[in-house]
């Protein structure tokens, strides 16, 4: 079987959300990247299909050329090759980001399943896979915290609050998962040292006009006010089961 | 403008939705009825819209998931989780709202969801109930509904979290975390970095990419505050972080801190609680 991963590239930003000057972006210059935890368990679900029914395990970005450190990532924890689609680091809206993947599952064509994040972790979208899957006329289900493939079926579960949503769809299909569907593997030694030589094609794209057009960022109050100290060590209990009895909770 | 909002049946966040949906002109409330098939009834949506000036609905799963259904059959930009509008300019949320974005919104007719708990509930409205076509595609449906595999009280309704994280050190270690949690009748939470090492379930992480919790209060022991942590925890109203690092990030998100060694701290606690009771 193939199976298609879509992953993107983020900063890991740590205690403290940290804007540009312009207000643009976040400041990342001090920042290591990573994929969304969601995009990660849909690469070892790919790579965990794959291991047990044999096939291949692509995995796809868009972004600037350092996005490539990501797709080198999920190589080493088993995807069989990257895709880069590659911009100059501008801002890309969901819609025009869909439609760039589009184009290059067309020329890669077929895939049984097409795996995506849920929601991206920084612009939290909630819709690339949707209009990915809609362009592409395959049936689309979200938000999964359990796949299993059932011949030419796969079987879907979802949160809804207390209990669990049941589909049954048939393959190829869209999914779009959630942290919590596996518990993804660390990236070995020998991974990493096969990922450096696993195949990567590199694409070019132009950015077209965005129809959700970014204005500024601005970082919500509340960041940078400093708790009250009720006390240290072991000594702070009697003060905390206090507070606790004043919050009528204890 | 007119308005068409999709509300779903005693839905809080539906009400919400109402109430930015009121501030941009005529409402037309529409509800849908039977098994969820998302492609489906987007469809329905659509054939409902065809001269609304937007398209609304409540920043859920279901809400975000069928308008960017409804997005992508118009082949409109979708602005999800939005806070305010003015004129085409939306404010909406980023990284689970530790950021805040402004954007236009370039479209017609503007498709947008409302974000959860940032409008007050408007009251009740008269809903039509659409149904779906003849020839509507539902190879996508609920076909049946199973029950959670998940002990214990409800991370996302408890009105107390105790919540470890990598200062907790070992899976074995919890058992504090547990016995606090015992007595307050809390549910135990957890970072990112636990749920990674095995030491708990994915079921128990706070966070982003977690559960995000409305409790009365959220004691946060062995965690460092990253933004994608606080996310899921800034709903609660107070929220108490033990930590050995003074510098830690945690220290000015949460209302109070006690500085220290977790291991010495917590179990202090408890026994602190079962003398007043005693
Ligand atoms: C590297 C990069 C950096 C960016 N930085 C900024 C920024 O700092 N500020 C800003 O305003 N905008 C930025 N953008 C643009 C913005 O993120 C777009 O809105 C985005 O590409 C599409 O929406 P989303 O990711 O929120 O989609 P969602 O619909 O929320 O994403 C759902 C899933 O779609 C897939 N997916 C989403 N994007 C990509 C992608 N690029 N490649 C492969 N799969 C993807 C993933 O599986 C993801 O989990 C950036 C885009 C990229 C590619
Ligand atoms: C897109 C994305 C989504 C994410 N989603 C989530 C999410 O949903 N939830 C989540 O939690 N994280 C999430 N993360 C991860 C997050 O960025 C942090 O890595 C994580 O929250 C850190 O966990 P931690 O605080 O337990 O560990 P650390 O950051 O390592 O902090 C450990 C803390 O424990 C303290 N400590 C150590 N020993 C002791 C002791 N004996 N007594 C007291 N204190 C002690 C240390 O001083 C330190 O502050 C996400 C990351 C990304 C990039």
């Amino acid at each position: 079987m193939r199976v298609l991963v879509c992953v993107k590239r983020v900063p890991i930003t740590g205690g403290k959300m940290v804007l540009t000057a312009d207000e643009q972006a976040l400041e990342t210059r001090h920042l290591g990247f990573t994929i969304s935890p969601h995009e990660e368990c849909g690469v070892e679900e790919a790579v965990r299909l794959v291991e047990a029914n044999g096939g291949e395990t692509v995995v796809l970005t868009l972004g600037p050329a350092e996005a490539e450190e990501q797709l080198r990532d999920c190589m080493a924890i088993g995807a069989d090759r990257g895709i880069l689609l590659r911009t100059d680091g501008g801002d890309w809206d969901a819609q025009s980001t869909a439609a760039a993947i589009v184009d290059a599952i067309r020329g890669e064509e077929p895939f049984d399943l097409i795996l995506f994040g849920n929601e991206s972790a920084d612009t939290g979208n909630y819709q690339v896979g949707i209009r990915v899957a809609h362009a592409l006329g395959l049936p689309v289900v979200n938000g999964l915290k359990k796949i299993e493939l059932q011949g030419d079926q796969v079987r879907c579960e979802r949160d809804a609050g207390g209990t669990r949503d049941v589909y049954v769809v048939p393959t190829p299909a869209v999914l779009s998962v959630l942290e919590g569907l596996n518990l993804p593997r660390y990236p070995s030694v020998p991974g990493r040292l096969r990922a450096k030589s696993k195949p990567l094609a590199v694409v070019e794209l132009a950015r077209p006009e965005q129809k959700l057009e970014k204005l500024r960022l601005v970082v919500p109050p509340g960041q940078g006010k400093q708790a009250e100290i009720l006390g240290e060590g072991a000594a702070a209990a009697p003060k905390v089961v206090e507070l606790m009895q004043q919050l009528g909770v204890a | 403008m007119s308005v068409l909002v999709f509300v779903e049946p005693e839905d809080e966040l539906s009400l919400q939705a109402l109430a930015l949906a009121r501030t941009l002109g005529e409402v037309r409330a529409v509800s849908i009825e039977g098994a969820y098939a998302p492609a489906a009834w987007a469809q329905a949506l659509v054939e409902a819209a065809t001269d609304a000036e937007a398209i609304v609905a409540a920043g859920s799963d279901r809400g975000n998931e069928l308008l960017a259904h409804v997005a992508a059959r118009l082949d409109q930009p979708f602005a999800a989780n939005v806070t305010a509008v003015a004129g085409d300019t939306v404010t909406r949320i980023r990284w689970g709202g530790s950021l805040i974005e402004e954007a236009r919104l370039h479209g017609s007719p503007r498709i947008l969801t409302v974000a959860p708990h940032t409008q007050p509930a408007a009251e009740p409205v008269a809903v039509q109930q659409l149904s779906l076509a003849a020839d509507a595609d539902t190879t996508v449906r609920v076909l049946e509904t199973v029950a959670e595999s998940s002990g214990g009280v409800s991370l996302r309704d408890a009105k107390v979290v105790v919540s470890g994280g990598r200062g907790v050190g070992s899976s074995e270690a919890f058992a504090i975390i547990e016995e606090l949690a015992g007595l307050l009748g809390a549910a135990v939470g957890c970072s990112r970095v636990v749920t990674s090492a095995g030491w708990r379930p994915h079921t128990d992480q706070v966070g982003q990419t977690g559960t995000k919790i409305s409790a009365d209060l959220y004691v946060a022991c062995g965690i460092s505050g990253a933004t994608q942590h606080i996310a899921g925890a800034k709903g609660a109203k107070k929220i108490l972080a033990i930590n050995s690092d003074p510098e830690a990030p945690i220290f000015s998100t949460a209302d109070y801190a006690v500085v220290g060694d977790l291991h010495e701290i917590v179990p202090a606690i408890s026994a602190e609680l079962r003398r007043v009771r005693s």
